[in-house]
């Protein structure tokens, strides 16, 4: 490291800090003080660094050097490392798994340097919690330039333009949804932002909130000048305190600095955000149920025929309600132009997708690639491929909506339509890689165990069908599969899916009907020849 | 269990930052949890008259939701998480031990009111899989000998 001013960044992501980077972060702040070193070091918090496997995470700016696993035993040499003719910190550098070669520049690991980190791009670099961080990264231009240089039909048309769908799953047109919330008669109108991050396996929305807060308020703000909304809510799992502390501390900064209140930016447009906290319910994830929850009540779907949210939504009154990653990429949108937006994608999924890449896998961390990225590029290049010489098995998308897809499919891109014509779904942002340890029946069965727990009960096929479906694949998991199962598994699924009367029962059978098409012979196994091909249920042991 | 005018002090203290709206109700029974630990009998009472609705309405809008207890909770709260990641790298292994230690299933808690043991549906931790949270701290890459080391065996000396 050279001298002069140096900059610290550490990681204090959930997953970082479960590692220990808390005392980690303090550690270093004592050390420089320790050493009188203030002047020309600067020890900072960051959110996620995104490679979340190999925290605790520090990244040493402007020059880019990566250290991973840094407890606070390394502090010493680490922070002498940094002096004018220090040593470098090699041991603290990320080695390959296989060549066991030492990387010093982060942007030189191929877990990074194979990703697009388009919304995640403040993530791991600004500190979440000083909003002129934000600001210095450009932050807060997007508002500026909405407010004061187009009519809120002009940001819904370039909104419409750039081609963004809803990223909590179903992938609606965002544009679409803006403009009949705006058209829609009713006053006031709401803007909630769904942080009700629910699947298992997923952590991405929570990490953007720890790690750049601002850009999602941000686009919130905009989305509700567009649509003329006055008050917004985040509603945010209870689960992630981290987040929701964040959340905060960001919106009391925007109202500090006049982002948020009365004549935002002397603008003449009125906004403000309340935070909200979930209370642990899978099905608030649908937006009529998100809605009756804020309401106070119990979080249950509407029944069917129901009015859109946008139309009829908190209170009766129209409301915009749209994923965390759907607003955080609202003021790229708006500061760079539609056509800017659009240039990554394919053809009908534009932007980036940002994944939890985890399971059997050796890089496991929070990424962001281009739609339309092959499978196969985001489980080898990026994610390095399945540990211990096991081989891949499945992938899993889309939690407990979702479904697993077999090595075959490894060339598809991972868009919207495409995982939905093989029978998965986008879905939140959660991608679970399986390797031949992993036995596909026990992986159905406990999907539908959390679908049967977090069904709210309203409708038949959804509450009765997840118990059946979950009672013959724990049967079948125990060495007591009857011949016959598969088919009423089968006719059960096609049942919930055209009866259920919201998202959670119609996609629940998912998991279960693409692991039937895709490892039917792992199911005919157990059933008739008594054994678990991958040697992980242990009835058959 | 906590007496009445414990009870109906703290939950005064509460209710003094609210008006009475229904949307509060959510706020108001996770400030009251974190206060008692549990939702007390007394304070679903008070609550209830509070936003003006009957009993039965606040039961079943605290009962729906996964977050609210109705019973105490033990002084350390075991919380393994069985989200997918950590689901194929060993959490039910990992719960079935936590559970022979202590000598409790899934949601109970020890008699000693010591300890609870409950499962989350994902702690967000994904990457670091298999997970559990000791209280607030969480604690990653979790194999049989750590839930060992964080845990006292209850069992043995039944």
């Amino acid at each position: 490291m050279a001298d002069g001013q140096c900059t610290v960044t550490v990681c204090q992501g959930t997953g970082c800090i479960s590692n220990g980077a808390d005392r980690l972060y303090a550690a270093l702040q004592a050390e420089v003080v320790r050493l009188n070193l203030g002047d020309s070091i600067h020890v900072k918090q960051t959110g996620c660094q995104g490679f979340c496997q190999r925290g605790p995470l520090v990244i040493t700016r402007p020059d880019g050097t990566f250290h991973c696993r840094v407890t606070p035993e390394d502090v010493p040499d680490f922070v002498q490392s940094l002096l004018p003719g220090g040593k470098p910190a090699e041991r603290l550098y990320y080695r390959d798994m296989v060549t066991a070669r030492a990387t010093a520049h982060w942007a030189d690991i191929p877990f990074y340097y194979q990703q697009e980190r388009r919304v995640l791009r403040n993530c791991g670099h600004i500190d979440p919690e000083n909003i002129e961080e934000y600001i210095a990264a450009g932050g807060y231009r997007a508002l500026h330039r909405a407010l004061f240089e187009m009519a809120p039909e002009e940001v819904i048309a370039e909104v419409k333009r750039s081609g963004l769908r809803g990223l909590g799953g179903a992938g609606f047109p965002a544009g679409r949804k803006w403009e009949s919330c705006r058209k829609a008669p009713g006053e006031p109108k709401f803007v909630i932002c769904n942080a009700d991050e629910g699947d298992p396996g997923a952590f991405q929305d929570r990490s953007l909130l720890e790690g750049d807060p601002h850009s999602v308020l941000e686009g919130m703000t905009i989305a509700a000048y567009a649509v003329g909304a006055h008050k917004g809510f985040v509603y945010v799992r209870a689960e992630y305190p981290l987040a929701v502390r964040r959340l905060g501390v960001a919106v009391t900064q925007m109202r500090e600095k006049g982002y948020l209140g009365k004549g935002i930016l002397g603008s003449g447009f009125d906004f403000d955000i309340e935070i909200f906290q979930g209370a642990g319910a899978f099905v608030c994830g649908e937006s009529t149920a998100l809605v009756l929850s804020i309401e106070g009540k119990r979080g249950m779907p509407k029944a069917l025929p129901r009015p859109r949210t946008s139309e009829v939504g908190l209170w009766g009154k129209p409301t915009l309600l749209n994923n965390v990653k759907t607003f955080g990429n609202v003021p790229l949108i708006i500061a760079h132009g539609a056509d800017w937006f659009a240039r990554l994608g394919n053809a009908q999924s534009k932007g980036t997708a940002i994944f939890s890449l985890t399971g059997k896998i050796v890089n496991s961390g929070l990424i962001e690639v281009p739609m339309g990225t092959r499978l196969r590029e985001v489980i080898y290049d990026i994610g390095g491929g399945i540990p211990d010489g096991r081989a891949f098995k499945a992938v899993q998308t889309g939690g407990p909506s979702g479904g697993c897809l077999p090595a075959s499919m490894l060339n598809m891109p991972v868009d919207f339509d495409s995982l939905k014509a093989a029978g998965s779904m986008m879905g939140s942002g959660g991608m679970v890689i399986m390797d031949e340890d992993t036995c596909m029946v026990d992986v159905a069965r406990y999907f539908l165990d959390f679908s049967r727990r977090e069904s709210c009960g309203q409708c038949t096929p959804c509450r009765v069908g997840t118990q059946q479906m979950f009672a013959i694949l724990d049967d079948i998991t125990q060495r007591k599969g009857k011949p016959g199962d598969i088919e009423v598994l089968l006719e059960l699924g096609e049942a919930m899916a055209q009866t259920s009367i919201c998202a959670l029962g119609q996609t629940a059978p998912n998991p279960v009907l693409t692991t039937i098409r895709h490892f039917r012979s792992e199911y005919e196994a157990h059933i008739y020849e008594k054994r678990c091909p991958a040697g992980a249920c242990r009835a058959y042991l | 269990m906590l007496s009445g005018f414990v009870v109906a002090d703290e939950l005064a203290k509460i209710l003094a930052s609210y008006r009475g709206n229904r949307s509060e109700l959510l706020s108001i029974l996770r400030e009251v949890q974190d206060t008692f630990n549990y939702l007390p009998e007394e304070a679903m009472r008070q609550v209830a008259k509070f936003i003006g609705i009957p009993e039965s309405q606040l039961y079943s809008v605290a009962s729906f939701y996964s977050h609210f207890r109705l019973t105490p909770l033990g002084r350390k709260r075991i919380s393994v998480c069985r989200g997918t990641a950590c689901h194929i790298r060993g959490a039910p292994q990992v719960i079935e031990e936590a559970g022979r230690l202590l000598g409790v299933k899934e949601s109970e808690t020890t008699p000693d009111l010591e300890y609870t043991l409950e499962t989350v549906a994902c702690i967000g931790c994904c990457a670091l899989a298999p997970c559990l949270r000791v209280n607030e701290e969480v604690h990653g890459e979790v194999t049989l000998k750590k839930v060992r080391e964080l845990l006292p065996d209850l069992n043995n000396g039944a």
